[in-house]
């Protein structure tokens, strides 16, 4: 288990002030300045060699994306986008750091910032989370009237502005270039790709998008040293996390653990256990609405981390994990997040237009035992194709928990339908 | 774009809402300018008592120097614009997984037993609009619901009619979780930052739950 003394949120639960004075005794803005003084390649290097992988799911290098912004400043000025834009069912992690610890946000993006080049980032919070934005914007009036941004930032000579903007309900724009549409002021729909934000972002400047608490997590990187948060975790998989723990236990919460921690333990240590005791658990979804759900079986062995979940054909997505004991009707649960994702698909390609809905109401059809049993095929064939053939993933994202659900409760599915077991129709 | 509603003939920014238009607009570059519609459409619609005409729309495409039509085509993809009259608390309960695992039909059913009516609609005395929402990220204090700005977390039928009670009678229900917690920690005590031990029982005397 993580010790105390290597957890990064340490205003987690916000009993402390999660401002200004409150920020500074927990180590927050502590010789930013000096930081910032060893340059914009070492900056990079040293994240690079942390192992921080991005936080807002896909698990991508934070210190390679920055390496992708041109290292020359030419005409058109570099972004930080910051995407808190959460909206993935089961994630409220964003909600914790942007209330509870937003001054690891600023100092982070401002590092970031500099490190691609960048004096200016944006942050995308999602509208409903009015609040947080409120507690956002106080610590960023904080820094700047402490000098700690804005034109001298800590006393650095950089320039440094952070600003906030509010999206208005569209989980789309969580996906990185939908999310510049909208901050250009248009509808949330994603671009193609190539070109990448890093040479073609916002406002067509390179661009960087990082989730928040891959921001966050920065300072305190450059402060204890690479190779203190290369040591948590696993190999590929360092550092410590935010595990969301939702559903059928006996104490949701938010907690920050390492990287790699049995799911099993997780549970057990932070949640007071599955609701009913652990042999009354169903499945779990580990990482987000969007990843694969797993069975009592998998979740016995399973760590938290990007590698050992995809082995399990999974992901760890958000670290957003579900419980489901067995009094849950999984079909109903899954059938849910495909009205979910009908209901988010931004309309722009075909394959996810037509078919988050055409998938919707054949999960509909079959959580009410009004389908026929060949039609789970029908419906398989259905996800294979939109699965990789939309702009984004959100194609993907609607079609995986439905795979997921066909590879673990075929069975469940079938009785539902009214299909006698295999061995008695022989007879 | 609809006329079974009360539409007003003209828009235009109160002193109060103009000064906080500035202040979005100075957030954005010059040539890019058409970044504050979506914050200029909340400003209108809040100062619109929830909703957005016509007017307030085309009002802001031409501060803007947008196309009309573009500013409606923002106006309708983002879900938290209202194209209608919507009741003075907008009532928004999440029925996603984390919320359904916890029971979100039961604060979904009971928030009809106290309204009187279904989802999408609105009580015969204009107070309250009842919606379901898809996930508000609040999934660890499940079941929940936001009503206007705030979120009220943690809840059952009895505490979801008492805050419903006290907005009908005009007071400011306690917004956040409902059954002690503070926040996002184990309702079981923590189990990490150990040396906050202490502020949690302080801040559970001082708001009068049992820790």
């Amino acid at each position: 288990m993580l010790k105390d003394a290597d957890r990064i949120f340490t205003n987690l639960y916000g009993l402390e002030s999660p401002f200004l004075e409150g920020a500074k005794k927990r180590g927050d803005w502590d010789g930013t300045k000096k930081i910032l003084e060893l340059g914009r390649e070492k900056i990079v290097d040293d994240v690079k060699a942390s192992g921080l992988r991005g936080r807002g799911g896909a698990g991508f290098s934070t210190g390679m994306k920055w390496s992708f912004m041109p290292k020359e400043i030419g005409e058109r000025p570099h972004y930080l986008v910051i995407n808190a834009d959460e909206g993935e069912p089961g994630t409220c992690k964003d909600r914790e750091i942007m209330r509870h610890d937003p001054h690891k946000l600023v100092e982070g993006a401002l590092i970031a910032s500099f490190a691609i080049g960048a004096h200016a980032a944006y942050c995308y919070v999602r509208g409903e989370f009015y609040r947080e934005t409120e507690a956002l914007q106080r610590a960023v009036d904080e820094a700047y009237e402490a000098g700690l941004i804005g034109d001298n930032a800590c006393g650095s000579g950089y320039k440094f502005d952070f600003y906030i903007h509010r999206g208005m309900g569209a989980y789309i724009c969580g996906e990185e270039s939908a999310l510049i549409e909208s901050l250009e002021g248009k509808k949330g729909q994603p671009r193609l790709k190539p070109p990448f934000p890093a040479n073609v972002g916002l406002y067509g400047c390179p661009t960087t998008v990082n989730n928040v608490e891959s921001i966050a997590v920065v300072p305190e990187i450059m402060r204890r040293g690479h190779e203190w948060f290369a040591g948590l975790g696993k190999p590929n998989n360092t550092g410590t996390k935010l595990f969301i723990i939702s559903g059928h236990v006996n104490n949701p919460c938010a907690v920050e653990e390492e990287m790699g921690i049995p799911l099993k333990e997780l549970i057990d240590k932070h949640c007071g256990g599955v609701r009913g005791g652990w042999d009354n658990l169903k499945a779990i979804i580990p990482g987000g609405a969007s990843v694969p759900l797993l069975v009592k079986e998998q979740c016995e062995t399973v760590t938290m981390d990007f590698d050992a979940l995809r082995e399990m054909r999974s992901g760890l997505g958000t670290a957003a994990v579900m419980v489901m004991d067995q009094s849950t009707d999984v079909i109903r649960a899954i059938t849910r997040l495909s009205a979910f994702y009908k209901h988010e698909s931004c309309g722009q390609c075909t394959p996810c237009r037509e078919g988050t809905g055409w998938m919707w109401r054949m999960m509909e059809r079959i959580c009410e035992g009004r389908a026929s049993v060949d039609e789970i095929d029908m419906l398989e064939e259905v996800t294979r194709q939109i699965e990789g053939h939309t702009i984004c993933a959100l194609g993907d994202a609607a079609a995986w928990p439905i795979q997921g659900l066909i590879r673990a409760f075929r069975p469940e599915m079938e009785a539902r339908l009214g299909a006698k077991p295999a061995a008695t129709e022989a007879a | 774009m609809s006329d079974t509603h009360t539409q007003a003939e003209s828009f235009a920014f109160t002193p109060e809402t103009e000064a906080l238009a500035q202040k979005v607009e100075a957030r954005y570059p010059e040539d890019w300018q058409e970044s504050a519609v979506m914050p200029l459409l909340d400003l209108a619609q809040r100062q619109n008592g929830g909703w957005l005409t016509q007017a307030a729309m085309d009002y802001v495409a031409e501060r803007l120097s947008m196309p009309k039509v573009r500013v409606y085509e923002v106006a309708t993809f983002y879900t938290m614009y209202n194209l209608k009259p919507i009741g003075k608390h907008h009532v928004e309960v999440c029925t996603n997984l984390p919320c359904w695992l916890r029971g979100s039909d039961e604060i979904v059913g009971a928030c009809k037993k106290f309204l009187g009516v279904e989802i999408g609609e609105t009580t015969e005395d204009g107070m309250f609009t009842l919606s379901q929402a898809e996930c508000l990220g609040a999934c660890v204090n499940a079941p929940m619901m936001q009503i206007g700005d705030d979120y009220y977390e943690d809840l059952d039928a009895e505490s979801t009619m008492a805050i419903l009670s006290e907005l009908k009678a005009g007071k400011t229900p306690k917004t956040g979780s409902q059954n002690g917690r503070f926040t996002c920690e184990p309702a079981g005590g923590l189990t990490s930052l150990e040396h906050q031990k202490d502020l949690l029982k302080a801040s559970s005397k001082a708001s009068g739950g049992d820790d």
